[in-house]
């Protein structure tokens, strides 16, 4: 699957929630499919995007908090699983988009989901109370609907392609965005 | 020689009159009594972590939701932390409240704990992140309610080292 038509098949859901993306290729399609004030593009900061999602979660339970990850940046912080299955709010859905290479710096790097290693299987160990592999659209938006219906801290493994957007392009400053996320927080009930 | 737990009690209650209702934490020896006085708390949500750098994104995380946070750690732990302050908690202004216990100072009997000791205020002036240190109870209110208003002025990470004198009796 692509990770293009993955993120589509969830944005009408994403509306209604505070979106935190990774760096580079998984930030420029979820703003190519239309920015909102929600979502959070995480530029740089490679790991931290689910234990900010956790922060958020744990900050506020009333709101749904939704983590779009990677592959790469998963595995730079495993321990964070741990973390998220410990506290295991049940406002949190970490998405991981597991390509098997670190895309954003080229398509030749393989991280170790391409030799085996299983981050569902992981996430599930951590105690992660609901996990899956995704690989179609349709099972991939099912299992995103079940667990925001659910109400339950889930890890979801997507396997797209390693396949690059046609530009990174990102129309507002990172500042800009980090501030215009902070007021949407404040305005939501 | 051990660790104070009147002292802790102090830091903890200034912790609270300053609004901090997130507290993540890694531990070592002089913080147990702290870490356990916001595990005891029904009002402080406390964040284990397996990492002392996942603190940086969960602080993140509670600063854009509105609420105030402070990281508890030793000075090892914020070294393996650098690349999240540098990268999140700076690059996105976001402000930190971190108490740091500053082992390998004066009196350190453990060799382990010498090296990081040495460094960690060069560290900290490399990041241009204002620090105090605090030795002495009468201070630690005043001095976490300065360093959070200034964290939450300047949008920057800020740092107090928790010192044996005030940490040990
Ligand atoms: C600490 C750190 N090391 C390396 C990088 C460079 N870098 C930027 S994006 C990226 C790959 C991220 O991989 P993944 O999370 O799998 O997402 P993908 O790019 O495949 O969508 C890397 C290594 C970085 N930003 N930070």
């Amino acid at each position: 699957m692509l990770r293009l038509n993955a993120i589509k098949a969830i944005y009408p859901d994403l509306k209604e929630c505070a979106v935190v993306t990774i760096m580079g290729a998984t930030a420029a399609e979820l703003y190519a499919c239309g920015h909102r004030p929600n979502f959070f593009y995480l530029e740089h900061a490679m790991g931290l995007a689910s234990s900010m999602g956790l922060g958020i979660a744990l900050s506020r339970p009333d709101l749904q908090v939704v983590v779009l990850d990677g592959d790469g940046s998963t595995l730079m912080n495993l321990g964070g699983l741990t973390t998220m299955a410990r506290y295991r709010p049940s406002n949190l859905i970490h998405v991981v988009f597991d390509n098997e290479v670190l895309l954003s710096v080229g398509v030749s790097f393989k991280t170790a989901t391409a030799e085996g290693a299983d981050l569902a299987g992981i996430a599930a160990a951590a105690g992660i109370p609901r996990t899956a592999t995704c690989t179609d659209i349709d099972s991939f938006r099912d299992a995103f609907r079940d667990a925001l219906a659910a109400r339950e801290l889930a890890t979801l493994v997507a396997k797209v392609e390693p396949v690059l957007p046609p530009s990174f392009f990102i129309g507002c400053h990172m500042l800009e965005n980090r501030f215009e996320f902070q007021r949407a927080l404040e305005r939501e009930p | 020689m051990p660790v104070s737990t009147t002292n802790s009690k102090i830091i903890y209650d200034a912790l609270k009159a300053c609004g901090v209702r997130v507290v993540s934490a890694l531990p070592e020896t002089w913080l147990v009594h702290l870490v356990g006085l916001a595990d005891d708390d029904p009002e402080m949500t406390l964040v284990r972590l397996a990492k002392e750098e996942e603190g940086i994104g969960i602080s993140a995380g509670a600063h854009l939701a509105g609420v105030k946070s402070a990281l508890l750690m030793q000075n090892h732990g914020f070294l393996a932390s650098v690349n999240g302050i540098v990268s999140l908690a700076q690059l996105y202004r976001i402000p930190l409240l971190m108490l740091i216990s500053y082992r390998g100072t004066f009196g350190e009997e453990h060799p382990w704990q010498t090296e990081g000791g040495l460094v960690t205020e060069a560290v900290l002036s490399a990041l241009r992140i204002p620090y105090e240190r605090l030795d002495d109870p009468a201070e630690v209110l005043p001095k976490i309610r300065k360093a959070q208003t200034l964290a939450g002025a300047s949008l920057r990470p800020v740092a107090l080292l928790l010192g044996r004198d005030l940490m040990m009796e």
